[in-house]
């Protein structure tokens, strides 16, 4: 009797333990979901301030415990999503850097020397240009890093304000300048 | 089951739930004649006053212009071209506050009437014998972007390839105030009928409907006067309820049916046109006159003349309230559309464009400003008043809580923006301008998301690429080593002692080389810095250096300095002194180079080029009295230099492949340099220049896959920025077509 | 010149919040007459007391939410739920009764819950339910109706009666609510429910004093009083037509129901609706735009919820009179209501969510 209910059990074990072994890998995950949503929620800015060569690094490191709060081009909202994500508490952001403006870079061409070290700097080839030939940025592709400004041998590069146009334009009424005009 | 066409023709009308009734105060103004406006001093012609992308300016400032002659060039189809309103002179192609909520400054040509009217040569087509692209072609060139206020550009909608079952010609101006498609129908019903038979050409409809509110007696029986019993037309009174003239409200109320989010009327086989459309399709047609004016309603209290009044297109506003006996209040508000969806203007220089049909100028007594906004309390009123059949505070709720999810599962995208929500809130909350706001930063986060996908792609395919690079230069290197011990085994006994007293060598001399390019990097900086300054400074009165540029900023900074130390030694001594010696100093230090010139012209060149940096450091260093240092500053640039230039072959070529980035970067500078010099230098300094120029010849060693097609190498500046230009407008072109 | 920069629209057409407000209290006042005509002065007492605490919480609580005071308090909100309490309450209830109802109204129910619009429940009825339930002797304590009434009550008596809980004359309240018949008297409904629990059927029960004309002395008028609010409301637009319908229509057809298959146990449709509270929550209180439904169809969901657990506790509950409860219950319900009624979007086929 105890050992047809041994050998029962034994087979049980046995046969969910093939089934579980075939699930895990018939259905297996192919890579961690949780660093690719974690790398969606990223800015990809790829701008290396939280320490880490690109975003999809520290999208790693987060999985791995990181702090969520090192991303100074997501902001507030990003620490905020990551937080919901992750289950975490929002930390407020290591630097002042809240609520910044959208900027991107510029290069005052007439000083440009062509020495390409932006180039080498961009993290998304947004800066077109020669060896020895003025170089410029594709404004859409810049994603505002700042990688660029410190390599610059003539400091020719300006991180300036994205300009607003109609399109982007947020509704902000009180922003509107009133011209005031004397009545004629 | 009668079909779509048969309930139409029996006259049959659905309803679209909400909807409220505003006091329309059309009644007076509907019965004036339209007037026309004398021409004003200046019109401000926006590039740009469709959807899609401006055309290419085609005028220039001081320009003569004829009427009807194009001022901007279409070339693809998003965009319509805008024309002179009159003939007159350009004044300038400037930036200039824009018809639109923001009044954020866009493009804008002055055009300065000459009052003569004279008109280009025009081309009237007869168009039974044309066919649909001429047509099509012919209103895209003359400017039509739908005027019910959108501004969409005619063409485009009506290059369809899906059957038209149902064409809809929308006479219903249901915003209060506006008269102006009214006051067109009854003055102009036959060319607008013309208008019609046009787009029946193009279209080929099974059926054409007129809808005019039942509250326009007089342009309703224009209209059925004008049609003179054409079938299948039907020109139908609808209910006055706002806003029955939204296009998807009023497909509701005619036929019963609805567009699917996020699809087209054509999709559902109807199209709709504005009367003002249609009757800027026979203009353009019938007689070349591309879309020049357009009626405008003028009202408001606040005037003496209320009216309708055919303004040119590029009018400032300005002029029109003061032809109407404008007399404002303090503070007046001005707003450019209609009391439901019109904005508030901040100036009164904003022009009339192709899609404003209203100028409104009210009492505080007669629209008064909205009260203080008080808590919803969730009376519904909102909802109910919805002709969209959206949940207005639900909505609310979600755009206090910037929740996207939420506001996307509860439609946000389907509000059409008519106000009837906020007209009826007993709270006065600004429900639209809410919507508005959260419309706008999802846009923005769409927008967001996209460019972090592209960047991410682009970084991948970067990281990629390095790495390829990499492997490759490892290869190469491999290889070069190999060769080279091949070699040395071969000719010198002892390779090792070889080896070592090369990389011996080779740490002396990149020190210094690594010195001398920082030191000329500070000294770019500095000189960066100087520019700057001199910039915002007057231009230095007398320079009579070698070097005017050098002399400039020397002149520049004993200024600074005689003002910082506001000392009172007369400093034109000193800045003569100072003025002589950068020039020297330039002169010894490039014959030093080209005297250390050695087998390896590169290294020759970058030796000239530091030496010449130096000197320029030096001359600015003795400038700001920082004499004493100069002499230590400048001695580890010339040994480094002289080092470099005694160096073996050999190792010039190795440290070459190991490190081509700095060779080129010091080529750079060199060469960049030489290109200023030779400007202004007399020719016995010209052997720096020449070598760096050699230097140009060798461009595989720059290690640079970044080269712009360079067509023109005698400027391949101006290229390479044609091309980026090239290159991201092909992308938002792209773009643009895509939505 | 300066301009003036607004978004659109730039033309409000509608009664504002506190025009709203004060529209159900002048549509109150035909009923309130009724009421302090037929059940004495003391309901004048009440609204007063119950006006004063009313603002003076909600200043309070304004005060420590550092919110701006006056205009909050002229949205009349507070008015309202101060009026409803009141009128709710007996007559010569004691003071502290309507104080410490008022209080938690507008204190726990409405403003911690993030003020007015917020509130997940109806002030005035939760503030009911509370007195019921902590001090159900003093909420029941009904006078019979004036004409009734053994001993006549001046307004001076009124104020002694609500503070002292004795007239001037030094009458007990115990005393006043004898009826001419030396009984103490209760509410027809609660009159009905004891004497169909002591085995009488409902037509005996009718034959008492009380129930002169079958629906019970004055209440009749004074649901006509409430009716005719309901309806100056309903013209006014302040209030939609759906919920007062739905309200009473399924309250009459329940009870029709219930009355065709046993008369001498159930109450008539006509008793259900002119008798208790039914006009007043129907038009008064089931509409309170702030915690009903907020979607056409869920505003009759939600109406026939009340009607329909009202006739339900009305006949097998323990209280006598239910529209507190329904009208919570209700509450509670509406996020889910409205989750599953929402209107179908303008070119959208089904609601996502569903």
């Amino acid at each position: 009797m105890m050992t047809t209910a041994l050998a029962v059990l034994g087979v049980l074990a046995l046969l969910f333990g093939a089934i579980l072994g075939y699930a895990a890998i018939r259905f297996r995950v192919e890579s961690d979901p949780l660093i690719e949503q974690i790398d969606d929620i990223l800015p990809q800015t790829q701008c290396g301030q939280c320490g880490y060569p690109g975003c999809r690094p520290y999208a790693e490191a987060i999985a791995n415990g990181d702090d969520i709060n090192k991303c100074p081009p997501g902001g507030e909202a990003t620490v905020r999503k990551l937080a919901d994500l992750m289950g975490v508490e929002p930390k407020p952001l290591h630097e002042e850097a809240q609520n910044a403006v959208k900027k991107v870079a510029f290069i005052r061409e007439d000083e440009c020397i062509g020495c390409t070290k932006c180039i080498q700097a961009c993290p998304v080839d947004a800066i077109v240009g020669a060896t020895r030939q003025m170089h410029t940025v594709i404004v859409d592709e810049c994603t505002g890093c700042d990688l660029c400004v410190e390599p610059c041998p003539v400091d020719c590069i300006d991180m300036i304000p994205l300009i607003e146009t109609a399109e982007r334009w947020k509704w902000d009424l009180q922003a509107i300048p009133v011209r005031m005009v004397e009545a004629d | 089951m009668q079909s779509l066409l048969e309930q139409v023709a029996a006259g049959l009308l659905w309803r679209f739930p909400g909807g409220v009734h505003p006091p329309t105060r059309k009644a007076e103004l509907s019965k004036k004649p339209i007037a026309s406006l004398p021409l004003p001093d200046k019109l401000y012609i926006p590039l740009r006053q469709h959807i899609g992308v401006a055309g290419h300016c085609l005028v220039h400032k001081g320009d003569h212009v004829m009427k009807g002659q194009p001022l901007t060039l279409a070339d693809n189809s998003m965009s319509v071209p805008v024309h002179a309103p009159t003939s007159g002179l350009i004044l300038a192609v400037t930036e200039h506050t824009s018809p639109h909520p923001s009044a954020l400054p866009e493009p804008c040509i002055v055009l300065e009437p000459d009052g003569l009217d004279e008109w280009r040569e025009r081309e009237p087509m007869h168009y039974p014998r044309c066919s649909t692209e001429q047509l099509l072609e012919r209103i895209q060139q003359s400017g039509i972007a739908g005027m019910g206020g959108a501004g969409f550009p005619t063409h485009l909608k009506s290059a369809v390839q899906q059957h038209v079952e149902l064409l809809i010609i929308n006479g219903v101006e249901c915003e209060p105030y506006i008269s102006a498609d009214d006051a067109l129908m009854q003055e102009q019903a036959d060319t607008i009928v013309q208008g019609i038979e046009i787009l029946c050409h193009i279209l080929e409809p099974k059926a054409v409907l007129i809808a005019i509110e039942d509250d326009k007696p007089a342009a309703i029986s224009a209209m059925q006067n004008a049609c003179d019993g054409r079938q299948p037309w039907y020109v139908r009174p609808v209910p006055t309820k706002y806003p029955s003239g939204g296009e998807k409200q009023l497909i509701q109320l005619l036929t019963g049916r609805e567009v699917p989010a996020g699809r087209r009327p054509i999709d559902i086989g109807m199209m709709m046109f504005n009367v003002g459309t249609s009757f800027a399709v026979a203009q353009a047609v019938l007689h070349d006159i591309p879309l020049l004016s357009r009626i405008v309603t003028v009202a408001g209290d606040t005037l003496q003349h209320p009216q309708n009044v055919l303004a040119p297109i590029g009018t400032p506003v300005s002029d029109l309230l003061h032809f109407c006996g404008f007399q404002p209040e303090r503070p007046q508000r001005v707003i450019m559309g209609g009391p439901m969806m019109g904005f508030t203007l901040p100036d009164l220089s904003v022009p009339i464009i192709k899609t404003t049909n209203c100028i409104l100028a009210p009492t505080q007594q007669e629209l008064p400003a909205a009260g203080e906004e008080m808590d919803c309390i969730r009376c519904t009123a909102c909802a109910e008043a919805c002709p969209a059949s959206l949940l207005p505070q639900q909505l609310l709720w979600f755009s206090k809580a910037k929740d996207t999810e939420k506001l996307d599962e509860y439609n946000l995208f389907d509000c059409i923006e008519c106000g009837a929500c906020a007209y009826v809130c007993p709270s006065e909350i600004p429900l639209v301008q809410y919507y508005r706001v959260a419309k706008a930063e999802i846009r923005e986060q769409q927008r967001e998301a996209l460019k972090a996908e592209q960047a991410k792609a682009r970084f991948e395919a970067r990281q990629a690429r390095l790495e390829a690079e990499k492997l490759e230069r490892q290869r190469r290197n491999e290889q070069l080593a190999a060769e080279r011990a091949a070699k040395q085994s071969a000719s010198a006994p002892d390779a090792v002692a070889a080896a070592l007293a090369r990389v011996k060598s080779q740490q002396q001399q990149t020190p210094g080389d690594l010195e001398a390019i920082k030191a000329e990097r500070e000294r770019k900086k500095q000189q960066a810095r100087e520019r700057q300054a001199e910039k915002t400074e007057a231009p230095a009165d007398s320079v009579s250096a070698t070097d005017p540029r050098q002399a400039a900023i020397t002149a520049a900074l004993a200024r600074a300095k005689a003002k910082k130390q506001a000392a009172a030694t007369s400093d034109s001594e000193r800045v003569q002194s100072q003025q002589t010696e950068p020039g020297q100093t330039a002169t010894e230090s490039v014959e030093t180079a080209a005297a250390n010139e050695a087998s390896d012209p590169r290294k020759a060149a970058i030796a000239a080029a530091l030496a010449r940096a130096k000197a320029k450091k030096q001359a600015a260093a003795s400038a700001s009295d920082n004499g004493q240092t100069e002499q230590e500053q400048a001695k580890p640039a010339h040994t480094g230099a002289a080092q470099a230039a005694a160096e073996p072959a050999q190792t010039a070529a190795a440290s070459e492949a190991s490190d081509p980035r700095k060779a080129a970067i010091a080529a750079a500078i060199a060469r960049a340099k030489a290109k200023k010099q030779t400007e202004a230098r007399p020719a016995p300094e010209k052997a720096g220049p020449e070598e760096a120029k050699s230097d140009q010849t060798d461009p595989a060693s720059a290690p640079d896959e970044h080269i712009a097609p360079t067509e023109q190498p005698s400027d391949p500046r101006k290229a390479a920025i044609a091309a980026a230009v090239a290159r991201a407008k092909a992308r938002k072109r792209k773009e643009t077509e895509l939505k | 010149m300066s301009f003036r920069i607004a978004s659109s629209p730039h033309q409000h057409n509608q009664k504002t919040t506190s025009q709203l407000m004060l529209w159900v209290v002048i549509a109150a006042l035909p009923a309130i007459a009724v009421q302090s005509y037929l059940f004495g002065y003391g309901v004048l007492v009440q609204l007063l007391l119950a006006i004063v605490t009313a603002w003076a919480s909600e200043a309070l609580v304004l005060m420590l939410r550092d919110k701006t005071i006056l205009p909050r308090l002229k949205d009349h909100s507070a008015l309202v739920t101060a009026v409803l309490l009141a009128v709710s309450i007996p007559a010569y209830a004691p003071w502290w009764l309507v104080v410490i109802g008022t209080a938690f109204a507008i204190i726990m129910v409405k403003q911690l819950y993030g003020g007015l619009g917020f509130n997940l429940f109806n002030p005035a009825m939760a503030a009911y339910v509370l007195l019921l339930i902590a001090f159900p002797v003093q909420m029941t304590q009904w006078l019979p109706p004036a004409a009734l009434q053994q001993h006549a009550l001046g307004p001076l008596d009124a104020v002694c009666a609500v503070f002292n809980q004795a007239s001037c004359q030094g009458l007990s309240l115990e005393q006043l609510r004898q009826g001419v018949d030396g009984m103490t008297m209760a509410t027809p409904l609660d009159t009905a429910r004891t004497d169909l629990m002591m085995g009488l059927t409902l037509p005996e029960s009718y034959q008492k004093p009380l129930f002169q004309g079958g629906v019970g002395v004055g209440w009749f008028w004074l649901n006509l009083a409430w009716l005719a609010g309901g309806l100056l409301l309903l013209q006014q637009r302040v209030i939609q037509w759906r919920i007062p319908v739905s309200v009473l229509g399924s309250l009459a057809l329940c009870s029709l129901i219930a009355w065709s298959v046993n008369p001498d146990t159930n109450f008539s449709p006509l008793f259900q609706l002119f008798s208790g509270a039914t006009m007043l929550a129907a038009f008064f209180i089931a509409t309170d735009p702030v915690s009903a439904s907020t979607t056409a169809r869920g505003r009759i969901y939600y109406g026939v919820l009340i009607g329909v657990l009202v006739f339900v506790i009305r006949s097998f509950g323990g209280y006598p009179d239910a529209f507190a409860f329904a009208v919570l219950l209700a509450n509670m319900a509406v996020p889910l209501i409205d989750y599953y009624t929402r209107p179908r979007t303008y070119g959208h086929k089904v609601v996502k969510g569903r």
